[in-house]
C-alpha cells in the first residue's frame, strides 16, 4: 500500500520517495492489486467514520456493521497479501498461497454473515 | 546405545505410528467414559433431577424455548418474575445453553427419539465435559506431544474443580463454557502457530458461541491481547500474529455483539478496550514492519519507531479521554471487586453476599486440584524452557487464573484448565525422562549429546541446551547453567531407580483418581433441592422439604398468587412452584432487592405497609434451626440488612441487629431489633412448641430460644414442612372494620390473651 507520508517535520521527502519507489519496483502485480482494494476499504472506512462522527451516528448497528465489514475486510485482505507475499514464505510454511485464499473466502463470508445479521 | 531394558527391534515405524494413534483414540474415549461417569453419582444417588438455583431459571427458560419455539424465546417477557416489573428474558440471558439443549432436543426428536427435556438438560453438563476433556488433549498437544494431551484430558476429566460445577444436574452456564473456553483457546494457538485465517475464523466463532453462553467470555477477551501485546514486547510480532490475532478480533467482536444481552458493549465499555487497543497497535506494528521491508535507511526506521510510540500514547490518552468524556464506559464494579476484594462489600453487597464471591480457602486448592497443585508450577517452569509463543499464552494464563482464582472461589473454575494442562505437561516431562530406556553412554559427555531424554538430573540441562540451539533467546543462561554444572556424568542407571520414581508417580496418579472419586461423591453431588442425611444405622434419609413447600404452593395457592422471600429462592419457586416473585437469583435490581431486605427485617407494621403494596399474599423463608441446616435465612439475615442499609440507610442499621456486645444472638439476649423483625418472627414463630416445655434449641446457632416465642399479628402461618426447612405464611387481607391488624388480633383473643400473659407461663420454670 502506498505509505502514509509520515507527518513530522524530520522526515525528509526524499526517504519518502524512496521508499515509493523501492515499493514498485519490489512489489509484484498480485500484491499491487490487492494493496489497491486496501486503499479503497481504507477511504471507504474513512468516509464512514466521518459521517458517522460529523452527521449522526444514529442507526448505530448499522454503522458498526458498515464499519466492521470495511474493517474486517481490510484485515483480513491484509492478511492474504501478508500470506502470498513470497517474502514471507518461511513464516507461512503451511499456508499455500490457494490455502491462503479459502481462508480469506471463507473469513469473509462469516464476516459478512454476521454484518448481514447485525445490519438490522 | 545402551539400554535399561531390552527394546523390540523388528518394529516398523508405521505400526508404531499406528497402534499409538489407535490406543490414543482408545484412551480417548475411556476418558470421556470416565469423564460423564463420575458426574452421574448425584443421579445416581439422588435422581434426575436440575440443581441449586440458577439451574432451575435455565431449565425453565429451555422448557420454553423446547415448548415454543426459538421466536417466542427471544421475545419472552416473563411477568412472572420480579413482580411487578417483569423481565425481559431474551435480552437479559446468555442464550446458548439454551439454545444447545434446544438444538439437542429438536434433533433427537427429528430422529424420533422422544427425550424428556429435563433428562437433556441434566446430562447437558456430563456430555460437555467429555469434549472438554477432547479440547484440553488438543491444547496440550500443541504444547508438549499427544502423551501429555492425554494426561491432561484424563486429569480435567475428573477433577473435582471442574466437576463441582458439573456434575449432572448441574445445568448452568459453565458446563458449556468451559468447553468453549478450551477451544477457542485451541483455535487461537493453532491460528498462531499456522498463520491461518481458517483457524482465527474458527477461534471468532467459537468466541461467538462462549459470548452466547457465559458472561466469563470477558476472560477471553484479554486473555488473547494480553497474549499478543507480550508477544509484541517480546520482540516476537509475526506475520503469522497478525493474521491470527486480526481475523480473530474482527469477527469475533462483530459475532458478539448478535448476543443482545451484550448488545454494543464490546465498543462502548473498558473491559473491551485491551483487544481493541492492542488490535490497533498490531495495524500500526504490521504497516511498520511492511515499511521496513522496503526501506532500509536506518534514520527512516527510527523516525518509525517514534511514529509507532507516538501512535501507542495517543491511542492510549484518547481512551482515557474518551472514557473520562463518558463515551467509554468505566470499569463496572463486578471489575473492581476483582482488585480489591474489599471493594464489593462497601459498595456492591449483593455481589458480596454470594458465597461463590468470596476469596478462596488454601485448602479448596488442595481439595479442588489435588496433586495438580504442586505439580502446576514444575510445569510453568517447563514451559519456560522452549518459551514457544505457545508456552508464553500458558505463561500468562497461569499467572492471570492463579490470582484470580485467589480472588474468588468461583474463578477455581478458569484455574482449573490450566493447571490440569500444565500439570500434565510436567507429569509427563517426568515420565517420559525415566521411562526412556536409553542409558548415559560413558564414553561420552551428556550435555553433547542430541536427544533430548537423555537422562535423569542431566536431562533437563540437555533440553535447554538442545532447545537453546535453534532459538537463541535461552542460550546465554544455558550457557550459564553448563558452566557451572562440573562436566560429570548424570543420568538414570538400571531399572531401579527407574522403578522407584514410577512407582511413585503411578500411586500420585491412583491416590489422585481416589481423592476425585471421593470429593465429587461426597462433596459436589448433592442437588441441594434435595438433602440427604443418614439414619444411625447408615442408611440414606432423603430430606425433601423443598419440594414439598414449592408443591404446596404450586396445589394450594392461586396461580396469580405473589410469593415473597430472599432472592436466593425465586428462580427455585418460579421453577418448581410456577408463581410470581418479587425477586429472584437475577440480582439487577438492587431496590427491588432491598425492599424485601427491608420487609424482612423490619417489625411487623413497617413490613405490612410494603407487603400490601406488592401484592405479597405469601412469604416464604427457610429456616434450618430444627435440622441444623445451616444455609437458611437467618444465617443469611445479615445480608438483607446490609443491602436494605444501602438503600435507606436511616431506617435500617446493621448494628441495631447485634447484641450491645457485638454478637449475633436469637436467644433471649437477641437485641430489640432482631426480635421484632419478620424474619425473626417467621423464623421461631411457635418452634418453642415443638419441644414441649423442654428448652428449645437452634441446632444452627446452638442458641436456647426463649420459651414464649414471637407472635405474628400480620401474616398468619399457612404451611410448614416435615423438617421446618421451608415455613410459610400468608399476608393477611386488611381488617374488615379498618382497625390495624394487631389490635384487631388482640381483640379477637380477647381476654384469653390476658389470662395467657407471659408472667402465668414463666413461672413453673422459677
Amino acid at each position: 500500500m502506498p505509505p502514509k507520508p509520515a507527518p513530522t517535520a524530520a522526515a525528509p521527502s526524499s526517504a519518502v520517495q524512496t521508499l515509493w519507489k523501492a515499493y514498485n519496483e519490489q512489489t509484484s502485480d498480485r500484491l499491487k492489486f490487492i494493496d489497491a482494494f486496501l486503499v479503497f476499504l481504507m477511504f471507504s472506512g474513512i468516509v464512514q467514520f466521518a459521517y458517522c462522527v460529523l452527521v449522526t451516528t444514529f442507526p448505530y448497528n448499522a454503522f458498526l456493521s458498515g464499519f466492521g465489514s470495511t474493517v474486517g475486510q481490510f484485515v483480513l485482505s491484509a492478511s492474504l497479501r501478508s500470506q502470498v507475499n513470497p517474502e514471507n514464505k518461511n513464516e507461512f510454511k503451511e499456508v499455500s498461497p490457494e490455502r491462503a485464499f479459502a481462508d480469506f473466502a471463507l473469513g469473509s463470508i462469516v464476516l459478512h454473515f454476521f454484518v448481514f445479521n447485525f445490519l438490522g | 546405545m545402551p539400554t535399561a531394558f531390552p527394546l523390540p527391534s523388528d518394529l516398523s515405524p508405521a505400526t508404531v505410528t499406528n497402534t499409538a494413534s489407535l490406543l490414543r483414540i482408545v484412551a480417548l474415549a475411556l476418558i470421556s467414559g470416565a469423564a460423564i461417569a463420575s458426574r452421574l453419582f448425584a443421579v445416581i444417588n439422588f435422581e434426575s433431577i436440575i440443581h441449586e438455583f440458577d439451574p432451575w431459571f435455565n431449565y425453565r427458560a429451555t422448557r420454553v424455548l423446547a415448548a415454543k419455539g426459538f421466536y417466542e424465546f427471544w421475545n419472552w417477557f416473563d411477568p412472572t418474575a420480579w413482580y411487578p416489573l417483569g423481565r425481559v428474558v431474551g435480552g437479559t440471558v446468555y442464550p446458548g445453553l439454551m439454545a444447545t439443549s434446544g438444538v439437542i432436543y429438536n434433533f433427537l426428536h427429528a430422529l424420533n427419539l422422544p427425550v424428556d427435556i429435563r433428562n437433556i438438560c441434566v446430562m447437558l453438563a456430563p456430555g460437555f465435559s467429555a469434549l472438554t476433556a477432547w479440547a484440553t488433549y488438543m491444547f496440550t498437544k500443541e504444547m508438549k506431544d499427544e502423551s501429555a494431551g492425554l494426561l491432561a484430558a484424563a486429569f480435567i476429566g475428573i477433577v473435582p474443580g471442574y466437576i463441582s460445577r458439573s456434575v449432572a444436574g448441574s445445568y448452568d452456564n459453565e458446563a458449556i463454557a468451559i468447553f468453549l473456553l478450551m477451544f477457542t483457546f485451541y483455535c487461537w494457538i493453532k491460528a498462531l502457530k499456522l498463520g491461518s485465517a481458517l483457524f482465527g475464523t474458527l477461534a471468532a466463532v467459537f468466541y461467538f458461541y462462549m459470548v452466547a453462553a457465559w458472561g466469563g467470555y470477558v476472560f477471553i477477551t484479554n486473555m488473547i491481547p494480553l497474549h499478543g501485546l507480550v508477544l509484541i514486547l517480546m520482540g516476537r510480532f509475526t506475520s503469522r500474529l497478525y493474521v491470527a490475532y486480526s481475523s480473530w478480533y474482527v469477527i469475533g467482536t462483530l459475532s458478539s455483539m448478535q448476543v443482545p444481552f451484550v448488545g454494543f458493549q464490546p465498543v462502548s465499555t473498558s473491559e473491551h478496550m485491551a483487544a481493541l487497543g492492542v488490535f490497533g497497535l498490531l495495524q500500526i506494528v504490521a504497516f511498520v514492519q511492511l515499511v521496513r521491508s522496503h526501506v532500509s535507511s536506518k534514520q527512516f526506521q527510527d523516525l518509525l519507531f517514534v511514529v509507532l510510540v507516538t501512535a501507542g500514547l495517543v491511542g492510549f490518552a484518547a481512551f482515557i479521554g474518551l472514557t473520562y468524556k463518558g463515551a467509554i464506559a468505566p470499569w463496572t464494579g463486578r471489575f473492581y471487586s476483582l482488585w480489591d476484594t474489599g471493594y464489593a462489600k462497601k459498595h456492591i453487597p449483593i455481589i458480596a453476599s454470594v458465597s461463590e464471591h468470596q476469596p478462596t480457602a488454601w485448602p479448596s486448592f488442595f481439595m479442588d486440584l489435588q496433586f495438580l497443585i504442586f505439580l502446576f508450577p514444575a510445569g510453568v517452569i517447563l514451559c519456560f524452557h522452549q518459551l514457544r509463543d505457545e508456552h508464553v499464552f500458558v505463561i500468562i494464563y497461569a499467572v492471570m487464573a492463579s490470582y484470580f482464582a485467589g480472588v474468588m472461589v468461583r474463578l477455581m473454575l478458569t484455574l482449573t484448565p490450566v493447571v490440569c494442562v500444565a500439570s500434565a505437561v510436567a507429569f509427563s516431562t517426568l515420565l517420559d525422562t525415566y521411562v526412556d530406556a536409553a542409558e548415559p553412554d560413558d564414553a561420552e559427555a551428556p550435555a553433547d549429546s542430541a536427544t533430548p531424554s537423555e537422562s535423569g538430573a542431566a536431562a533437563k540441562k540437555t533440553k535447554k541446551a538442545a532447545a537453546a540451539t535453534p532459538s537463541s533467546s535461552g542460550s546465554a543462561l544455558s550457557d550459564l547453567v553448563a558452566a557451572a554444572v562440573p562436566n560429570k556424568k548424570k543420568g538414570i542407571y538400571g531399572l531401579d531407580t527407574r522403578f522407584a520414581i514410577i512407582v511413585n508417580a503411578i500411586g500420585m496418579l491412583a491416590f489422585f483418581v481416589f481423592h476425585c472419586t471421593w470429593a465429587t461423591s461426597s462433596a459436589y453431588s448433592s442437588p441441594s433441592v434435595v438433602l440427604a442425611s443418614q439414619n444411625p444405622d447408615g442408611s440414606q434419609h432423603i430430606i425433601d422439604d423443598f419440594r414439598e413447600a414449592y408443591y404446596w404452593l404450586r396445589q394450594n395457592t392461586p396461580e396469580t398468587a405473589v410469593v415473597m422471600s430472599w432472592w436466593d429462592y425465586g428462580y427455585q419457586i418460579a421453577g418448581m412452584a410456577d408463581r410470581p416473585t418479587l425477586v429472584d437469583n437475577n440480582t439487577w435490581n438492587n431496590t427491588h432487592i432491598a425492599t424485601v431486605g427491608k420487609a424482612m427485617s423490619s417489625s411487623e407494621e413497617v413490613a405490612y405497609p410494603i407487603l400490601r403494596k406488592h401484592d405479597v399474599d405469601y412469604v416464604l423463608v427457610i429456616f434450618g434451626g430444627l435440622l441444623g441446616y445451616s444455609g437458611d435465612d437467618i444465617n443469611k439475615f445479615l445480608w438483607m440488612v446490609r443491602i436494605a442499609q444501602g438503600v435507606w440507610p436511616e431506617e435500617i442499621q446493621e448494628p441495631n441487629y447485634f447484641t450491645p456486645q457485638g454478637e449475633y444472638r436469637v436467644d433471649e439476649h437477641a437485641s430489640p431489633a432482631m426480635k421484632n423483625s419478620l424474619m425473626y418472627k417467621m423464623s421461631y414463630y411457635r418452634f418453642s412448641e415443638l419441644f414441649g416445655g423442654g428448652p428449645s434449641t437452634d441446632r444452627v446457632r446452638n442458641q436456647q430460644i426463649p420459651k414464649v416465642g414471637p407472635t405474628l399479628d400480620y401474616l398468619d402461618e399457612a404451611y410448614t414442612t416435615d423438617n421446618w426447612i421451608v415455613r410459610i405464611y400468608q399476608v393477611r387481607s386488611e381488617d374488615l372494620l379498618g382497625r390495624d391488624l394487631k389490635s384487631a388480633n388482640a381483640f379477637a383473643q380477647g381476654k384469653k390473651r390476658k389470662r395467657s400473659k407471659p408472667m402465668s407461663r414463666r413461672r413453673p420454670i422459677v
